[in-house]
């Protein structure tokens, strides 16, 4: 299991090199990337990540690790940035990796469910006409938990 | 004890963290007696149901006790992802 938060961008491809190589056995690996969107029409300049340094980590790690007794899972990565993003930077990664393919999308599923409602990072949108916006937390990911 | 605020809780107090001396027994008396130093506080603690509360970097709820508690960290529902 590995998680990292930090500012810089990471390399997908690289990275999920990395991660298959080391689960050669599993025979199935999920990867999930979030993108900074552009939702409206370019009105978008930047995308910016405030975190909880400390929790982050910790809570992150424990939803890694609840999703690993939950399923069978060979392997576990959540990659989060924080910091200033333009559109169409990668934002985060997760992966997973199980015998069956069951068990490494569910998992990838309950990560990205968990961490966007449960770690304590915030997102602000930097318009390009001035001003700025917190994004609010949609019940709809709430609602997402309950089916876990 | 340090009080960390974060996203707009920490706009609008003004300051990313603090040290608090306090005798309250519980979040929700720390957090009213926040609100009763200014209004920049009362401001953030206007609507509780926007906030949530971690008590030593866990989530917590605002009528848990804050026995031996060293960080309070106030912040609206997270947006990760």
């Amino acid at each position: 299991m590995r998680i990292l938060v930090q500012e810089a961008p990471f390399e997908l491809g690289a990275e999920s090199d990395a991660f298959a190589a080391g689960v050669a056995g599993a025979g199935a690996v999920v990867t999930f990337t979030g993108v900074v969107r552009d939702a409206d029409q370019g009105g978008l300049q930047a995308m910016e990540i405030e975190h909880y340094p400390g929790m982050t980590e910790k809570a992150l790690t424990a939803i890694a690790e609840e999703a690993c007794k939950r399923w069978s899972l060979a392997d576990a990565l959540v990659i989060h940035r924080h910091g200033r993003l333009a559109p169409g930077e990668r934002i985060m990664m997760v992966a997973t990796a199980a015998r069956h393919r069951k068990d490494a999308f569910e998992a990838a599923e309950y990560l990205m469910d968990y961490l966007k409602s449960r770690a304590p990072f915030w997102k602000k949108e930097i318009l390009s006409g001035g001003g700025a916006d917190w994004v609010a937390a949609k019940d709809a990911d709430e609602d997402a938990l309950k089916r876990w | 004890m340090d009080i960390l605020y974060f996203a707009w809780v920490r706009e609008r107090i003004g300051l990313p963290r603090e040290q608090v001396q306090t005798t309250a027994a519980t979040v929700n008396e720390l957090v009213a007696e926040l609100r009763d130093r200014e209004e920049r506080y009362a401001a953030a603690f206007a609507d509780l149901s926007a906030l949530r509360v971690a008590l030593d970097q866990e989530l917590s709820e605002f009528d848990a006790p804050l026995d031996g508690v060293r960080e309070v960290a106030f912040f609206p529902p997270m947006t990760g992802g």
